[in-house]
C-alpha cells in the first residue's frame, strides 16, 4: 500500500480528541514553528513546497500567502474554506471529523507566518455534527495553550471560531463565501481587488481549503524538499481522492499525486461493482469536463488534467457506468447548477435554467431539431463571460457531455 | 406576542456576537439558533433577529430566502432530506424518493398532515461514499435501501 500522510493516524480511536493527538502526534509542527522558524522562513518553506490548493483551482499556497501586504494597519483574517459544496467531494468532511487537530495545527502555522490574529473556519451548514466537534477540539487548544493570547510563551495571539453556513454552493466560492461570512447573500465579488488584499470586512485575507492548511504541519516538520518527493516536482504531497459512484469500494484513498485515475478505480477502488461495466468518470467533481471510459489512463495530478481538457479540481472522482444514461447525467447536472446559479450574472442565471428546460423537454420526449446546438451554444455564452467561476463550472461538464456523447444525446432527440 | 429566546439561547447570542467586528456577521449564526428553537424563520422571528442585529427586517428576508437550509415556514417533526445529486442518483436516489413518497403520501416539499414528516430532495450533501445518503433533522444516514429506510422510520416516534 501507499504511504499516508494526512490519513496516516485515521484509525486511531478518539483521535479527534486532544489527549490522543497530543500522545500519538503531539502540536510537534506548531511548536518547531513558532519557537524555531520566522514567518518568512515558513513562508519559504512553504513556497518551495509547491503546495497547491486543494479546494479546486490548484493555486500555490505558498504564493498566495506572500500575496498579503504586510505593511497595513488593518486586522488580517483566515478563512478556511470548509464548505465542501462541489458534487461527489467528501475529503474534508473525514479530514475534520478524524483529525481536526490536524487542521487546527495548519491553521496556527499559516497564521503565525501571515500574521493573521483571527481565523474563521466557514463549514457548510449540514455538516452541524462536525461543526460540534471542531469547536470542542478549538475549546480543547486554548486550555493547552495552543490557542488564545500569548500562544507557548511567543507573545503570538490567534482566535478561531467556526461559521456554519446554511445550504448554498456558491458560497464556495472564496468571494461567495466572504460576502455570506459578513452575514449576506452569497453573491461572488468582482476581482481584483483579490482577497489577499481587500478581503473579509475590507482586510487582507487567506483563504484556503480544509485539505490545503492540513499539509502545512508536516511540511514544517519534514521539509518542502520531502514533502516534494512525496509527489511530483511542480505539485508536491498526496491528494485525498474521493471515489464515488458504481464502484466497489467508494471511499477516500490518500495518493501520491500523479497516481493513475485507473488505477485508482480499478485497483484502489476495486473496480467497478458486480456487472457494471465503464462509460465515463469525472476525474475532479462534478464541474470538471468528462472523460470517457477510454481516457483514463491518465496521471492525476493538475498539469496532466489541464493537459487532457480536463481538471483536478477537489479530486472527486464520480464514477458512471454504461447503463446510465448521459441525457439522466445531464438533467442531474443542469438541476443543478439551474438551483446553486446565485442569480447575479445573466449567462449564468438564464443559461442554465434555459439549458435545464431544454434537457427536461427532450427527457419527456419533446427532443427537437438543433437542441444539442442551442445547449452548446448556451453553455458556450457562459464560459469565461461571468463575475465567479460558476459559470465555467457548469458549462464545462455540459459542453464534454454534449461533445463525447453526442450520438447518444441526438438518439433521445431524433423522433 | 412575539416569541422570546431561552435564556440559554441569549447567552449564545451574546457570544456570537463578540466573535465579529460587524453585528451583521453574526446573521447566519442567530438565524440558525432561531431556527433550533422556534423551527423555521418566518415574519416574527424575521423581526426578532433584525432588532438584534439592528438592521431591517428585509436584510434578513433577503438572507433566509437566499439559504436553502433556512425555513421560512415550519417543517415537521422529522425533516428527511434526500440526495439526489449525481454519486447518488448513480446508486438509484431516485427509487428511494419514489419510495418515501409512496411511504409517506406526500410530494417533495410537503409536511405529513400529523406534522410528522417532511421531505425535500436536496442537492450534494457531502456523503457521497455512502450514497444513497439522506439526512434526518441533522443526522446522517448512508448506503440506504428501502428496508433501511422501514427501519429507520419505525424507530421515529
Ligand atoms: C462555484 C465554486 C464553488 C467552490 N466550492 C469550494 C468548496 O466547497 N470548497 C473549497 O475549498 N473551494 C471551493 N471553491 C474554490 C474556492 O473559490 C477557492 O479557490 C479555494 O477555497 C481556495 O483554497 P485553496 O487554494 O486552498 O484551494 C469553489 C469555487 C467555485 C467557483
Amino acid at each position: 500500500m501507499e504511504e499516508k500522510l494526512l490519513t496516516r493516524h485515521f484509525d486511531l480511536k478518539n483521535l479527534y480528541k486532544i489527549e490522543v493527538y497530543l500522545k500519538e502526534v503531539g502540536y510537534q509542527a506548531v511548536k518547531r514553528a513558532l519557537k524555531e522558524m520566522k514567518p518568512e522562513e515558513i513562508l519559504e518553506e512553504v513556497k518551495n513546497a509547491n503546495l497547491r490548493g486543494r479546494g479546486g483551482a490548484g493555486f500555490p499556497a505558498g504564493v498566495k500567502w506572500g500575496f498579503v501586504p504586510q505593511d497595513v494597519d488593518k486586522p488580517k483574517y483566515l478563512c478556511v474554506n470548509a464548505d465542501e459544496g462541489e458534487p461527489g467531494t467528501f475529503k474534508d468532511r473525514y479530514i475534520m471529523s478524524h483529525n481536526p487537530h490536524l487542521m487546527i495545527e495548519g491553521i496556527i502555522i499559516t497564521c503565525f507566518c501571515v500574521g493573521i490574529h483571527t481565523a474563521f473556519i466557514y463549514i457548510r451548514g449540514e455538516y452541524e455534527a462536525i461543526a460540534l466537534r471542531l469547536e470542542q477540539a478549538i475549546s480543547e487548544a486554548y486550555k493547552k495553550g495552543f490557542l488564545g493570547k500569548n500562544i507557548l510563551e511567543t507573545g503570538f495571539d490567534l482566535d478561531v471560531f467556526v461559521h456554519r453556513g446554511a445550504g448554498a454552493y456558491i458560497c464556495g466560492e472564496e468571494t461567495g463565501l466572504l460576502e455570506s461570512l459578513e452575514g449576506k447573500r452569497g453573491h461572488p465579488r468582482l476581482k481584483p481587488p483579490f482577497p489577499a488584499s481587500i478581503g473579509l470586512f475590507q482586510c487582507p485575507t487567506v483563504i484556503n481549503n480544509v485539505e490545503t492548511i492540513s499539509n502545512i504541519p508536516q511540511i514544517i516538520l519534514n521539509g518542502a524538499e520531502w514533502f516534494l518527493k512525496k509527489g511530483l516536482p511542480k505539485d508536491g504531497g498526496t491528494r485525498i481522492f474521493g471515489v464515488s459512484g458504481v464502484v466497489k469500494n467508494p471511499g477516500i484513498y490518500e495518493l501520491p499525486l500523479g497516481t493513475n485515475l485507473k488505477d485508482i478505480i480499478f485497483k484502489y477502488a476495486g473496480g467497478m461493482k458486480e456487472g457494471k461495466k465503464l462509460k465515463a468518470v469525472f476525474p475532479g467533481g462534478m464541474s470538471a469536463p468528462i472523460l470517457k471510459a477510454d481516457e483514463i489512463n491518465i496521471k492525476m495530478d493538475f498539469d496532466s488534467l489541464v493537459e487532457a481538457e480536463s481538471m483536478l479540481g477537489s479530486a472527486a472522482i464520480i464514477v458512471i457506468d454504461e447503463e446510465t444514461s448521459m441525457l439522466d447525467v445531464l438533467k442531474v447536472v443542469t438541476r443543478f447548477y439551474s438551483h446553486e446559479s446565485c442569480g447575479q450574472c445573466t449567462p449564468c442565471r438564464i443559461g442554465n435554467s434555459w439549458i435545464n428546460k431544454i434537457i427536461k423537454r427532450i427527457a419527456a420526449g419533446g427532443g427537437k431539431r438543433g437542441d444539442i446546438d442551442n445547449i452548446i451554444r448556451l453553455a458556450s455564452n457562459m464560459m469565461g463571460k461571468t463575475l465567479c467561476p460558476l459559470g465555467d463550472a457548469a458549462a464545462m461538464p455540459i459542453l464534454s457531455i454534449t461533445k463525447k456523447f453526442r450520438k447518444e444525446i441526438e438518439s433521445y432527440t431524433a423522433n | 406576542m412575539s416569541p422570546e429566546f431561552s435564556d440559554q439561547t441569549k447567552k449564545k447570542i451574546e457570544e456570537v456576537l463578540s466573535r465579529y467586528p460587524r453585528k451583521e456577521a453574526a446573521i447566519l449564526p442567530l438565524l440558525h439558533l432561531t431556527q433550533r428553537e422556534f423551527g423555521c424563520i418566518s415574519n416574527e422571528e424575521e423581526k426578532i433577529v433584525a432588532e438584534i442585529l439592528g438592521i431591517k427586517p428585509i436584510k434578513v428576508r433577503e438572507v433566509v430566502s437566499f439559504y436553502t437550509m433556512l425555513n421560512p415556514k415550519p417543517v415537521g417533526k422529522y425533516h428527511i432530506q434526500v440526495c439526489s445529486n449525481l454519486s447518488c442518483f448513480l446508486m438509484e436516489a431516485e427509487e428511494l424518493i419514489d419510495y418515501l413518497k409512496e411511504k409517506l403520501g406526500i410530494e417533495p416539499g410537503e409536511t405529513t398532515p400529523d406534522k410528522k414528516f417532511t421531505l425535500t430532495t436536496v442537492e450534494c450533501l457531502g456523503a457521497c461514499d455512502q450514497a444513497p445518503s439522506m439526512m434526518i433533522n441533522f443526522d446522517y444516514y448512508g448506503h440506504l435501501d428501502k428496508k433501511k429506510i422501514d427501519e429507520l422510520l419505525d424507530k421515529l416516534k
